[in-house]
């Protein structure tokens, strides 16, 4: 039965080893991710169908015109400002994935700095976003239940889809910094690898990943 | 407790890998930047709106394959996660089919 050990051995699923060529919990993160994109699919989708119903929708555009410090109309420009960042402290946390796996410290340290930063420049946004739509053009504002600018359901949906990601960003923020602070402690450099940054990495390129959904189908479109 | 006393060799950086990196952040900003001007030219329609939905598409595969490394992991895992997906593409169908038939009962 030589023929049968020899299969055996070869066989990926037959354990013993990744057959996906990950480890576990990067594995898990993939699956966590996986579930995490099916409730953003179905916060997102459920805003198409609503909209989709009902008699008038406002323009986004429209609604989200001003930016701090400026009374002036800019349609979409603090937005845009926003997704930049998002998107920088993305491209910050792949050159910390890059220096982990060199076993840089410095590298690691300097680059988990700035995608914290980024991920508080974004969050500090986004509640300056919040106040000055809740506040309103001083005919009531949004809350869950009214909303100056269009149907309440634009409103309410804004407020869960917005605030869902931003919970994901104040967790994302959570896990970068105590990454940074294991970096600082020299955790990894004990343990050998970097890995818990590619995995945290993971969940934050995921968090900028949404950030482009929600941007164009509640902004743009 | 410097690195030389656990043994730690720190490689130096890998140029072509961050070459790579940031000519794909450019991607993403150039696409953004695409799309800023498409919302700010064209007139609202299917066209704009598919215009966006590819754009949006584009960006979330450069991110995917290239920052969370998915294009260079193995085919199995590459399936595992992008296969489930197809259960979404029936959920818009659904419900955007579903809203469509509520506006027409309810307002036409």
């Amino acid at each position: 039965m030589s023929s049968t050990t020899a299969t055996a051995t070869t066989n990926l699923w037959n354990g013993g080893q990744s057959p996906f060529k990950v480890s576990y919990g990067k594995l898990m993160m993939w699956i966590f991710l996986l579930s995490d994109a099916f409730t953003f699919s179905a916060l997102l989708v459920s805003y198409g169908m609503i909209r989709f119903s009902s008699e008038s929708w406002p323009v986004p555009e429209e609604v989200f015109s001003a930016i701090p410090f400026w009374h002036i109309n800019a349609p979409l420009v603090f937005v845009g400002l926003m997704t930049f960042v998002l998107i920088l402290s993305s491209v910050t946390m792949v050159l910390a994935v890059e220096a982990g796996s060199r076993m840089d410290r410095k590298g690691v340290e300097k680059w988990m700095f700035w995608t914290i930063i980024g991920g508080v420049i974004f969050l500090s946004c986004q509640a300056w976003e919040w106040s000055h739509f809740i506040h309103g053009t001083g005919l009531g504002g949004a809350s869950l239940s009214w909303n100056e600018y269009g149907p309440p359901d634009f409103a309410a949906f804004f407020f869960f889809i917005t605030g869902f990601h931003g919970t994901h960003v104040l967790s994302g923020v959570v896990l970068n910094y105590i990454i940074y602070y294991n970096t600082v402690r020299g955790v990894y450099d004990k343990r050998g690898h970097y890995e818990m940054v590619e995995k945290v990495g993971l969940y934050w390129h995921f968090v900028d990943l949404v950030w482009v959904f929600v941007f164009t189908f509640f902004y743009l479109v | 407790m410097n690195t030389e006393e656990n043994n730690i060799t720190v490689l130096p950086v890998n140029k072509a890998k961050v070459r790579h990196l940031i000519k794909i952040a450019l991607y993403l900003f150039v696409v953004t930047a695409f799309e800023f001007l498409i919302a700010f030219t064209l007139p609202s329609g299917g066209l704009k709106t598919s215009i966006f939905v590819i754009m949006t598409i584009v960006k979330a595969y450069y991110i995917v394959s290239e920052f969370m490394h998915l294009g260079h992991e193995v085919k199995g895992l590459r399936w595992a996660v992008i296969f489930p997906l197809i259960l979404v593409v029936w959920l818009i169908i659904a419900l955007l089919m579903e809203g469509s038939y509520i506006h027409i009962a309810n307002f036409l």
